[in-house]
């Protein structure tokens, strides 16, 4: 039995909205597949799903705000024995409880009375959550006078009473996402949180280095030159993939601290810093950047890009960041020390390309030129093997025709 | 196509990137990325649509005679007559 449960969206989401279920009881799901469309602070997100296996009960209802880790819904995997699917719409006299999920605990004795479902926050009967339907009350919100705090019908009528006497401002509406103005407040409050976590709990050490660019463009505006308007790659391509290549040599700065201690990742996800239009910033993975062509990366960054701003991206970019990438270079800044978003241990940064005097060989020339920047968890990694990091970026970049060897 | 229609056509297609714009303030003499806020993938995905609609190749050696609005309407306007 396979028990999926909300996941982590980011350090800034501990709760989300389901909006709609994608599956049904019976489905075959695959690894990978969206199983639900679920609304985070910042937009909403197709949560996959990691195993195969078979929908056996929705344990959640659309509109329902539930914290991370929430089990959402139990599957049987492949080779259980098939039973008839479980609906939602369980008949009062459940026998057994079923186990709740981390957050809150949940009497392991089910009360004589009344059998209890546990979904997110209090125990709710079967019987008092059909009540709740029938009148339009979100009993997740009620506190229950049953035994041990167990929502009962009798609660769910006064509240019900109450409502009709005065507006209830945290009704669960229909499963619909916040409007604008509410969402924009949301998102602001959740970076808020975020990074102002990731403030206090990280130790934050900052290096840059200018890297001269030019062979870099070059190379780039060359292989532009043979490329029609809509396959041209971006300077932002170029300096993922050369972020990618050079954690290979300072594989600490790629993953997570997390139970006191760093967890190096196998991949390296590289997080995109995407600002929002009308305000706001999600940072979501490319997957692999280490093996991939740079047009393909480009491919994958303008498509995320695009789904970013229409709010429709997947739950593994938002969870599988091993690293976050911030570019402001087109904000005509010259570089940004930017803050780590947990549970990562590193942030790589980039102001503007622009054109510099430089020092080559004993003379000057005009080097375009651009500043890359580290802010690095000091738990994990000291300034010396950071300092290897850019020294790797920087020379990575001036061989550029590597960047795409053997991809 | 006359040029005014170029014109209306461009600041469309920008709405579509931007839409939090209002064509009626964009001060066509005036750097278009110093009223739009267009990143550099913005303005890569303006040029494509704008090459999709009017079929016109734009070199990356051009890109930088495309500052204002004005620069982009004549510059198409030159290449759709052309072709």
């Amino acid at each position: 039995m396979i028990r999926f449960e909300l996941p982590s969206l980011g350090a800034d989401m501990d709760e989300g909205t389901l909006l709609e279920w994608r599956v049904s009881p019976g489905e075959r799901v695959a690894r990978g597949q969206v199983v639900a469309v679920v609304d985070t602070s910042k937009a909403a997100v197709d949560v996959e799903i990691w195993q195969d296996g078979t929908v056996d009960e929705l344990l959640v209802e659309p509109g329902q705000k539930i914290p991370v880790g929430t089990v959402m819904a139990t599957l049987r995997e492949p080779g259980d024995a098939e039973g008839p699917p479980v609906t939602r719409d369980v008949p009062a006299a459940v026998p057994e409880p079923v186990s709740s999920p981390p957050v809150r605990p949940v009497p392991s004795q089910a009360p004589p009375a009344e059998s209890v479902i546990a979904a997110a926050r209090h125990p709710v009967s079967p019987a008092a959550r059909q009540r709740g339907r029938e009148l339009e009350i979100d009993v997740e919100a009620l506190q229950g006078t049953g035994a041990h705090g167990a929502v009962t019908i009798a609660d769910v009528e006064h509240a019900a009473r109450r409502a009709s006497e005065e507006p209830v401002p945290d009704q669960v509406a229909a499963a619909q996402p916040p409007a604008a103005g509410e969402r924009q407040a949301q998102m602001r409050r959740a970076i808020a949180a975020a990074m102002a976590r990731a403030k206090r709990e990280i130790p934050h050490y900052y290096l840059a280095e200018p890297v001269p660019m030019a062979l870099a463009l070059q190379w780039l505006s060359q292989r532009n030159a043979g490329l029609p308007i809509s396959e041209r790659i971006l300077p932002a391509a170029l300096l993922l993939k050369a972020v990618a290549l050079s954690l290979a040599r300072t594989p600490e700065l790629n993953g997570f601290w997390r139970n006191e201690r760093f967890e190096p990742a196998g991949a390296v996800n590289v997080g995109v810093a995407i600002s929002l239009r009308g305000g706001g910033l999600v940072a979501p993975a490319i997957h692999d950047v280490a093996d991939k062509p740079v047009a393909q990366l480009m491919k994958d960054l303008s498509d995320l890009v695009r789904r970013a701003r229409a709010g429709s991206l997947r739950s593994s970019e938002l969870s599988d960041a091993t690293i976050t990438v911030t570019n402001l270079g087109d904000r005509g800044v010259e570089s940004v020390a930017g803050i780590i978003y947990p549970p990562q241990v590193a942030l790589v940064g980039f102001g503007r390309i622009a054109e510099r005097a430089w020092a080559q060989d004993g003379g000057l020339r005009v080097m375009p030129v651009v500043t890359a920047s580290l802010a690095a968890d000091h738990r994990v990694s000291d300034g010396h093997r950071g300092a290897v990091f850019l020294a790797a970026l920087r020379d990575c970049l001036q061989r550029p025709e590597e960047l795409d060897a053997g991809a | 196509m006359d040029s005014s229609q170029i014109r209306s056509t461009a600041v469309s297609i920008l709405g579509t990137i931007a839409p939090e714009i209002d064509p009626q303030q964009i001060d066509a003499s005036r750097p278009l990325r110093e009223q739009v806020d267009l990143d550099s993938m913005d303005w890569l995905n303006f040029l494509v649509a704008l090459h999709q609609q009017f079929k016109v190749e734009i070199p990356e050696a051009d890109y930088a005679r495309l500052v204002t609005l004005d620069d982009v309407v004549n510059y198409l306007s030159a290449r759709i007559g052309a072709r």
